[in-house]
């Protein structure tokens, strides 16, 4: 007999646990499975930066948030409606995130005194048992017994068949949410195909999970979350990082020129070069280098010779790489770098998101070194950035930034993906024979966009030699007079800041265009600062809301945004860097709002923050 | 075999690799005839002009790139190797070679070096090495030989130096040779013998820097001592030198090279050891001779020539096939395929 259904419109389920219990795979199969019925949806995965913390203890916890909801949402929740807690550490860490009345699904086998104690409960005091939940709806399900039982026909050890306790959880949260498990059967099917009982182990033990659902009676009700009224189209879940790679295979294939990607794994930005390196049919050239400083020097080297040369990293490779990224500079070569960052400095929090490395990206080099810098918003924004990143680099012939950060590069969100009709072509000329106006060829001769010609070896007629020492202008021999020093640095500040004619002009993401305060974001805070203005503006206030793609050069009228304004804020994850470049470019009273926690703005913190600083006294 | 390949007719001539540049070495500089022999022997790749790419580092002998009149790039401190690595990579048809020193290529560029050499890109890398830092006027390097009194070394220096083939040979290189700046047509041959190589060539040349480390190979290059210290090796020729009449000779006792009289009756020519660049084992011996000629003790001769070449896949070409063999799997990436992925759903209007 099928229980009564209830709809609802908006869950935020977090799945918890130990690193070694398949919390990331879990969330990532349920958020996959939310994605296919049309549900708005945001993720955000937050896991320990050792890849085995010591099992049961507190930093040994692994998280998955996901957020889903029939209406527009923005962010992966300030506050959970569900905690699934696979053991004492796991409710530890979490329960401060969940809402009052919300519901606990906790697996008691993981509350055993050892595990009570590593979470650091006092001695005899299981949490389960204290009242202490009293404030919520608890539900302790023996997972691991109930599991081991529904597997108790195959053969395979019991520490084997532990491991697919977790898909008991995802059986039953599928049965809680009324879904159709395919999705994760056809994952499952794919990914031990070749390991039959590994397979069996698991649809078993998620069928048994479903089935828990249907007969106990503590659970009376089903819940359905509709579909969300998203923009019509076809849509597909999609992390950032995954965004990003197919962001720069679809500007090589828009631009025709084949992909070169020159790194060195970094957390969090490896998963770029996995994605990139499984597409080899696409002309793409993965080269996993010895260090970093390698990784951007055969970058280099492949752009010079007329290669889409892309590198990837995180805030410590980036350091890394900054003398070449000059020598690009000079070369005045097409490049992009990617810095997914992650909390620094040094190895800082590498796990753990952050923005700290935008006055890195714009001052982080030896000498006058200004290269245009490009963010990405959401998960499906790195598309676009990356996109945008490879369009200004082949187009104006210089190195790009492209600053992305954990929380995106691992969150997931609904895609209504392009058709690659779509999107622009980049029109790439490489310099083929010199023109009949040339008595030889000038390597550092521009066009008016400040922009020299791209000639790559194997052109007759062409071979020139180049390097990092100073260019004379127009011929680039190497020249130490000191009026020309001074010219060459001018031009190619220049170069960058002509970018701007070639950028669209900052829009106003929400809010009228002028009043109280405008919220100045950039990258992955758009979602909490978009929930946060939307909340402020249905409660009547004036706040507005800008979010910038392009960090250098600004669009061109930025500056008369913001001075529409009497009051500006601008809410970063480090310690208030866009803000002072805002203040030097435009000279403008705009305030820091800063978190360096290593996670997400939430949405209540930044309402709280926006109404603070309207309510104070001019 | 390389050696007697018939060679292309030459179409070009050393002057088509020069340039316009004034060359600014300090006159007397090994680094001329480095680069006459270069300019020399590459019209002899038949290859075309425009194919040829030199890539550099940062030293004196990074500034070659301006003097051949080919595509070149004038880098950072010891990344050539890794540029030119990315090139190869990404367009396997070109002559590429990197020109570097003792201290861009084996101190701050070391860790390119051997990741080059072990990857085998086929890429010619031509070390030139003067056991000193030229350019920021006379630091110790890391093929100082110890105790070497320098600007930044009062009192001696205290590193061990380091032996650049046994180095090269450690991380697998495909052919290892050395040369000399004073003996120009074995030099010519050498660089004709890296090029020719399919692989990573590293070529090791002793050039003088006459204004910091003047003479730092007099022992081997000067008419007086040369034939007594040094030993061309000539595949499959016995290991034969010395001033007399090619007295002198190399024998295997064991494992143990031993230098042996020829003329005093006890080993006669058949007694030698017979030069085989193909020979791993033994090319690590080769390179082991590497007394201090400053020492007292009995001596091994300083080798020169080809101390081994062996054919490796290169790094390029496995890539290559990748792709190929990913296109004829897969078909030709589409990319509304790649967008769209495996699951998706339709919003309706
Ligand atoms: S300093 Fe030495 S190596 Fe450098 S150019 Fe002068 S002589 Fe040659």
């Amino acid at each position: 007999m099928s229980k009564p259904t209830q709809t609802i419109e908006d869950v935020v389920i977090k799945f918890a646990g130990d690193s070694g219990d398949g919390m990331q795979l879990t969330g990532s199969q349920f958020a996959n499975n939310t994605a296919l019925i049309g549900a708005d949806l945001s993720t955000f995965p937050d896991f320990p930066a050792e890849i085995r913390a010591p099992q049961g203890t507190l930093p040994g916890v692994s998280g998955y948030q996901l957020h889903f909801s029939s209406n527009r949402i923005y962010t992966p929740g300030d506050t959970c409606d569900v905690l699934v807690a696979m053991n004492a550490a796991a409710l530890k860490v979490n329960l401060k995130a969940l809402r009052t009345g919300g519901m606990i699904i906790a697996d008691t086998s993981g509350f055993d005194a050892k595990n009570l104690r590593l979470a650091n409960y006092s001695d005899g005091d299981n949490p389960l048992e204290n009242g202490s939940l009293q404030g919520f709806e608890l539900h302790k399900i023996d997972i691991s017994k109930l599991s081991r039982e529904a597997l108790k026909d195959i053969q395979m050890g019991t520490k084997e068949k532990d491991r697919a306790k977790n898909m008991f959880v995802l059986g039953f949260l599928y049965w809680l949410y009324n879904r159709d498990m395919a999705s994760t059967l056809q994952f499952l099917k794919e990914k031990f195909g070749k390991r039959p009982e590994i397979l069996e182990a698991n649809l078993h033990s998620m069928q048994a999970g479903y089935n828990y659902g249907d007969t106990v009676e503590a659970f009376s009700t089903r819940y359905i979350v509709n579909k969300a009224k998203l923009a019509p189209g076809r849509y597909r879940s999609i992390t950032g990082n995954t965004a990003l790679a197919y962001g720069l295979i679809a500007a090589a294939q828009k631009s025709n020129l084949p992909l070169f990607v020159g790194t060195y794994p970094i957390t969090p930005a490896s998963d770029i070069l996995h994605e990139l390196a499984r597409h080899k049919n696409f002309n793409v050239r993965t080269f996993q280098a010895e260090d970093e400083i390698a990784g951007i020097a055969a970058t280099i080297g492949a752009a010079y010779g007329g290669s889409l040369g892309v590198t990837t990293t995180s805030g410590p490779g980036m350091a890394l790489k900054t003398e070449a990224m000059g020598l690009a500079m000079m070369l005045e070569i097409p490049l992009v770098i990617v810095d997914v960052q992650r909390g620094g400095p040094s190895t800082g929090l590498p796990t753990k998101t952050e923005q700290s490395d935008l006055l890195q990206a714009y001052y982080g080099r030896n000498g006058e070194c200004p290269m245009p810098v490009v963010a990405a918003a959401t998960p499906c924004d790195c598309f676009d950035a990356a996109f945008e990143a490879v369009r200004i680099a082949l187009l104006h012939m210089t190195p790009v930034i492209l600053l992305s950060d954990g929380y995106i590069a691992n969150g997931a969100e609904p895609w209504r993906f392009p058709a690659s009709t779509d999107l622009p072509a980049i029109d790439v000329h490489f310099k083929k024979e010199i023109s009949e106006s040339e008595t030889s060829f000038q390597p550092y001769q521009r066009d008016e966009r400040g922009v020299r010609p791209w000639a790559v070896p194997g052109t007759k007629g062409l071979e020139h030699r180049i390097g990092g020492l100073e260019k004379e202008d127009i011929t680039g021999n190497v020249s130490y007079d000191p009026d020309n020093h001074q010219k060459m640095v001018k031009i190619r500040a220049e170069k960058v800041a002509l970018v701007a004619d070639d950028i669209p002009l900052q829009k106003l993401d929400s809010g009228p265009d002028q009043g109280e305060l405008l919220v100045i974001g950039w990258g992955s805070t758009f979602g909490a600062i978009k929930s946060a203005v939307q909340t402020l503006q249905s409660a009547g206030h004036s706040v507005s809301h800008v979010h910038l793609r392009h960090l250098r050069p600004f669009p061109k009228n930025l500056g008369s945004i913001i001075r529409k304004f009497k009051k500006v804020i601008v809410p970063e994850l480090n310690n208030g860097q866009l803000v002072k470049i805002l203040r030097d470019e435009f000279l403008i009273d705009a305030l820091p709002y800063n978190k360096i926690k290593g996670v997400p703005f939430n949405k209540g913190e930044l309402v709280d923050a926006f109404q603070k600083l309207m309510e104070a006294k001019a | 075999m390389p050696e007697t390949m018939p060679l292309p007719a030459p179409t070009l001539t050393a002057k088509d690799f020069q340039t316009d540049q004034e060359v600014r070495w300090c006159p007397g500089c090994g680094d001329y005839a480095i680069l006459a022999a270069m300019q020399k022997t590459l019209p002899q790749l038949g290859v075309p002009k425009e194919h040829i790419v030199v890539i550099s580092g940062i030293g004196c002998s990074s500034r070659f790139p301006y003097y051949v009149n080919t595509f070149g790039m004038h880098s950072i401190h010891g990344r050539a190797t890794a540029i030119a690595s990315g090139l190869k990579a990404s367009r396997p048809e070109l002559s590429i070679w990197i020109v570097t020193g003792d201290g861009d290529g084996l101190s701050i560029g070391g860790n390119h070096t051997i990741h080059l050499l072990r990857r085998n890109f086929d890429v010619n890398v031509m070390l030139f090495n003067n056991q000193i830092y030229g350019l920021t006027k006379g630091q110790y390097s890391p093929t100082s030989e110890a105790n070497k009194v320098t600007k930044s070394t009062p009192f001696g220096s205290l590193d061990h130096p380091f032996n650049p083939l046994a180095l090269a040979m450690g991380a697998d290189a495909s052919f290892v040779a050395r040369s000399m700046d004073r003996d120009p047509k074995h030099l010519q041959a050498m660089l004709l013998r890296s090029a020719n190589h399919k692989g990573a060539s590293f070529l090791e040349i002793y050039q003088n820097c006459n204004i910091f480390n003047d003479e730092a190979f007099a022992v081997f290059t000067d008419k007086g001592s040369k034939a007594d210290t040094t030993l061309f090796m000539e595949q499959g020729k016995p290991l034969r030198y010395g001033a007399e009449g090619r007295n002198k000779g190399i024998r295997l006792d064991g494992y143990k090279p031993q230098v042996v009289s020829l003329t005093e009756g006890n080993y006669n020519e058949d007694d030698l050891w017979v030069h085989d660049e193909q020979d791993f084992f033994k090319a690590q011996i080769l390179t082991r001779f590497f007394d201090n000629p400053a020492e007292e003790a009995e001596q091994l001769p300083r080798p020169f020539g080809v101390f081994y070449e062996s054919k490796r896949a290169c790094y390029e070409e496995g890539l290559a096939l990748q792709i190929e063999e990913a296109i004829e799997r897969r078909g030709l990436g589409n990319l509304d395929a790649l967008i769209q992925g495996r699951e998706t759903w339709e919003i309706a209007k």
